[in-house]
């Protein structure tokens, strides 16, 4: 609600050999000893090489000054993921990546959403006369957002935010999720960003994970009290992480053949990190920066905030 | 001053990244590509064209632009409308 009522110590080194493979591009982070064991095993179960082979990739150190992981360990291992540099992944699933059997099924999940969204549209239209102008104006800004890449320092790679966390608070997941989709529709046809068959599987990730936890995360945050600043800050933040591992689910889903689900998600995922744990923070400082705009420029327009409530 | 931080540290971070150390050695690569199509060959399906395949030399780089113009031309046109300029009254004050 938009209203002020409411107010042994164990690191794993990359080895040459592991570059030498290409597997990261030439360029690994220094990652938690866990991830390194998750990579391994996963490297196995993908049947791209052996169990040797994986810990020539992440060859295992030990420091005998300190013993244990902590938690505070594991902040700080996760601080050092993001100073290194190391390749990274983005939302968009290219052509051709998933199986016939995926895409349908992705499909047929994003259907219903796109669907509920368009009559959203037609209702809330008749109610509130400056609404189309603001799904236009939300529409625009989610295509652009979601194809402008931003240079990550942590990761020497470009990702982009998805600009769907301010777009649920501002016009509600429905419709998020249709904005998003023609958003996709055309970076997939013009842009050569996605693809046709994986659409479905894009419109889930970005325009129903990212929509429905941004716009949950909000309502929750404001319910439980805090500042709307706060509460869109965590809105952009986590709809953000929330489009990657929608991602990253949806990948392992498809591709973890025989090997485990589990095991190819956390790997995935775990690639993820160093590039969106800081654009989700930025996408969150992004989305909190808009709705001060609005609140201040016009906050009226928040009436309709699905969260309820006035500015 | 206090409303251009942000913007400021925006600013930084894009900078950043290119004049960074780590930046020489990095592709800055589309994310995309770098990884999720190398995890799909390694699992054997190899991401391929797109139906209509823009990217091509600088055809790329063309239906960006334009998509930018048009994509900015729209948030621009529905920001006027939404956001009119401020207009100021005799006595100083702002209306919008």
């Amino acid at each position: 609600m938009i209203d002020d009522r409411v107010k042994t110590r164990t690191t794993v080194t990359p080895s040459k050999a592991g570059a030498r493979n290409g597997l990261h591009g030439g360029s690994i982070p220094r990652l938690p000893r866990t991830a390194g064991i998750a990579a391994a095993r996963n490297l196995r179960n993908l049947e791209i090489g052996s169990r040797k082979r994986a810990l020539e990739i992440f060859r295992v150190e030990k420091c005998p000054a300190r013993g244990g992981i902590t938690i505070s360990k594991g902040l700080a291992a996760a601080a050092f993921l993001c100073a290194l540099p190391s390749p990274a992944f983005a939302m968009h699933i290219s052509e051709g990546i998933l199986p016939i059997s995926w895409a349908v099924l992705w499909y047929a999940v994003a259907l219903p959403f796109v669907a509920w969204g368009l009559r959203d549209l037609r209702r809330r239209s008749e109610e509130t006369p400056w609404f189309k102008p603001l799904v236009g104006l939300v529409g625009a800004a989610v295509f652009l957002i979601s194809c402008m890449p931003i240079p990550v320092p942590s990761a020497g790679t470009c990702s982009h935010p998805s600009g769907t966390g301010i777009a649920a608070i501002l016009i509600g997941p429905g419709l998020t999720t249709v904005v998003a989709s023609i958003a996709l529709t055309l970076q997939a046809l013009f842009l050569a960003h996605g693809g046709i068959t994986t659409l479905g599987a894009n419109i889930v990730s970005m325009g129903v994970a990212g929509a429905w936890v941004g716009w949950g995360v909000f309502t929750a945050a404001r319910r439980l009290g805090l500042p709307w600043f706060a509460a869109a800050f965590l809105a952009g933040m986590f709809s953000d992480w929330a489009t990657y591992a929608t991602t990253s689910l949806e990948l392992a889903a498809a591709l973890h053949g025989d090997g485990s689900f589990t095991t190819m998600f956390s790997l995935i995922l775990l690639a993820f990190v160093p590039t969106q744990l800081p654009l989700g923070i930025l996408e969150g400082f992004l989305c909190a920066g808009v709705l001060k705009f609005i609140r201040n420029r016009r906050p009226e327009l928040l009436r309709t905030v699905p969260a309820g409530g006035a500015a | 001053m206090k409303k251009w931080i942000p913007i400021l540290i925006f600013a930084g971070i894009l900078l950043s990244g290119p004049m960074s150390t780590s930046g020489r050695a990095a592709s800055w690569s589309g994310v995309d590509e770098t990884v999720i199509e190398k995890f799909a060959e390694k699992a054997g399906r190899p991401a391929r064209e797109p139906f209509i395949n823009t990217d091509q030399g600088d055809l790329l780089l063309f239906v960006f632009l334009l998509a930018g113009a048009v994509g900015g031309f729209a948030a621009g046109y529905w920001f006027r409308v939404l956001f009119p300029p401020r207009r100021k009254n005799a006595d100083g004050s702002t209306v919008s």
